[in-house]
């Protein structure tokens, strides 16, 4: 599996304090696949995320994205800050609180990747920004702050901002949580249209019908481990593990994904 | 009831204006010598070193919790007899009033850049920058937003400082007043036009700035 895998993460282990987060966490995620993480606060599953881009540097284990392969853990030196940089700008993120930068326009924050990190030319880097903020459905906010568009409208453009650096995976950060309900559907579809596009994909969410939709495999953490994994409908719809089951039991599981209001 | 007579000042005017220029002169060179150092402190005082933090803050505290006055005098006559270090009035009042300031500085330029949600480096990190590009392009530029109205108190504050180089002799606008008074005879005059020769400077520069302020929050 680990020849194909487009993600891979062994033995991953991170502590806060003596509050440890992730125990002995392991994860492969095949190219073009799509894991969704869930379960309840606090069961580490953000910081596995984070810890995916290094973000978050685990104390101990391995990550493997592509290429490029880290090594944590005594006798290892924590990789410098231009290795960090460089490693992140092949992976894209993507925010709980969208995290757009409020004194750039909507075509500045998609431009500023490929134009400070990959040095790109600005007139190839604003074609590049046009092109995905048409992806996403909004071309005609190129011009407006962030301040001004609703908050299905700044997380399109967080998703246009992370895919303008062309990266290998996409990670979601709950990236619908902090929506209004009536602004989950547009985002979903935009994520959705990105995973039959083939992305890799690695989502932190709530949304289980969504999950059970558009993700291959789920993965249940609780705790700081993983209590159980497997393909999406059948670890939603058939639980084998009671504590899968109990957390289960509180959302809607299947459905008709929310719609989105417009269309991107 | 006292008559007033600021007739007898126009024979002085010469001596006014030559310390009004040294006063702004000096207060120019005090707040960009004290905006680097007060530059030189925020990013010390936020280093990945402790060591480094450490000597930021030893240099803030110990210039912002001393007098200014007892600083001048200390620049001046302590330091040539300690460290054999010889000034002129006019570099000890200058080097003193720039340290001063800048401990300001640095803790409004300090204060500024950690208010900046930390979502705004998450997010310039997950692109790739490193924390260098991400302070320059994202973080300074919401945080100077926010520091300006501080940032010009502090100055406002400077100005008014170098009233006290007077005591080194630096021969700056109220230097010159006292030289003014003791020849007219006529201090409340004197004291009263250069108080508003003070405000007559400070008024429009803060009316210019809060404009400015202005048009900034409209990016917001």
């Amino acid at each position: 599996m680990s020849e194909t895998s487009k993600i891979d993460i062994r033995g991953l282990r991170k502590s806060f304090g003596s509050n440890e987060v992730l125990k002995n966490i392991s994860l492969d995620v095949g190219k073009g696949g799509v894991v969704a993480l869930i379960g309840p606060s606090g069961s580490g599953k953000s910081t596995l995320l984070r810890c995916i881009n290094l973000l978050v540097v685990p104390d101990g284990g391995s990550v493997r994205v592509g290429d490029t392969h880290f090594q944590f853990g005594q006798g290892t030196k924590p990789p410098d800050v231009k290795t960090l940089a460089k490693f992140r700008a092949t992976t894209g993120m993507v925010f709980q609180h969208f995290n757009l930068f409020p004194h750039m326009t909507t075509l500045q924050n998609v431009m500023e990747g490929p134009v400070t990190v990959r040095r790109m030319a600005k007139a190839d880097a604003e074609k590049l920004a046009r092109a995905q903020l048409a992806k996403v459905g909004l071309a005609e906010k190129a011009d407006q702050y962030p301040a001004t568009l609703s908050g299905g409208q700044k997380q399109r453009v967080a998703i246009a901002r992370a895919l303008a650096m062309e990266p290998d995976v996409m990670l979601f950060d709950e990236a619908t949580s902090a929506l209004d309900p009536e602004l989950v559907g547009e985002v979903l579809n935009v994520m959705q249209r990105l995973a039959s596009e083939g992305m890799t994909m690695v989502i932190v969410t709530h949304e289980i019908a969504f999950a059970r939709e558009v993700a291959d495999r789920v993965v249940f953490m609780r705790d700081g481990i993983v209590v159980e994994e497997g393909p999406s409908r059948q670890v939603i719809d058939t639980p084998r593990e009671a504590a899968t089951r109990a957390f289960l039991s509180h959302f809607h599981r299947t459905g008709a994904l929310p719609l989105a209001n417009a269309t991107p | 009831m006292y008559q007033w007579d600021f007739g007898i000042l126009w024979s002085y005017r010469w001596l006014f204006l030559n310390g009004l220029g040294v006063t702004v002169g000096f207060t120019v060179v005090i707040v960009v010598c004290g905006l680097l150092f007060g530059l030189l402190g925020a990013f010390g005082s936020l280093s990945r070193f402790a060591g480094v933090r450490l000597v930021a803050l030893a240099f803030i505290e110990a210039f912002r919790c001393t007098p200014i006055l007892v600083q001048l005098i200390w620049f001046y006559y302590a330091l040539p007899i300690l460290a054999g270090v010889e000034m002129t009035p006019i570099t000890a009042s200058a080097l003193a009033l720039s340290l001063y300031g800048g401990s300001f500085y640095s803790e409004i330029i300090r204060g500024g850049i950690v208010s900046i949600d930390s979502g705004q480096s998450e997010a310039g990190a997950a692109l790739g920058m490193t924390p260098g590009q991400t302070m320059r392009r994202i973080v300074l530029p919401q945080a100077i937003k926010r520091m300006i109205p501080a940032l010009m108190n502090q100055s406002i504050i400077q100005f008014k400082n170098t009233s006290l180089v007077s005591v080194l002799a630096v021969p700056d606008l109220v230097y010159q007043s006292q030289v003014a008074a003791h020849d007219s005879y006529r201090p409340l005059e004197t004291y009263t036009a250069v108080a508003v020769a003070y405000a007559a400077i400070l008024i429009p520069l803060t009316i210019i700035v809060r404009r400015g302020e202005k048009r900034l929050a409209v990016s917001e």
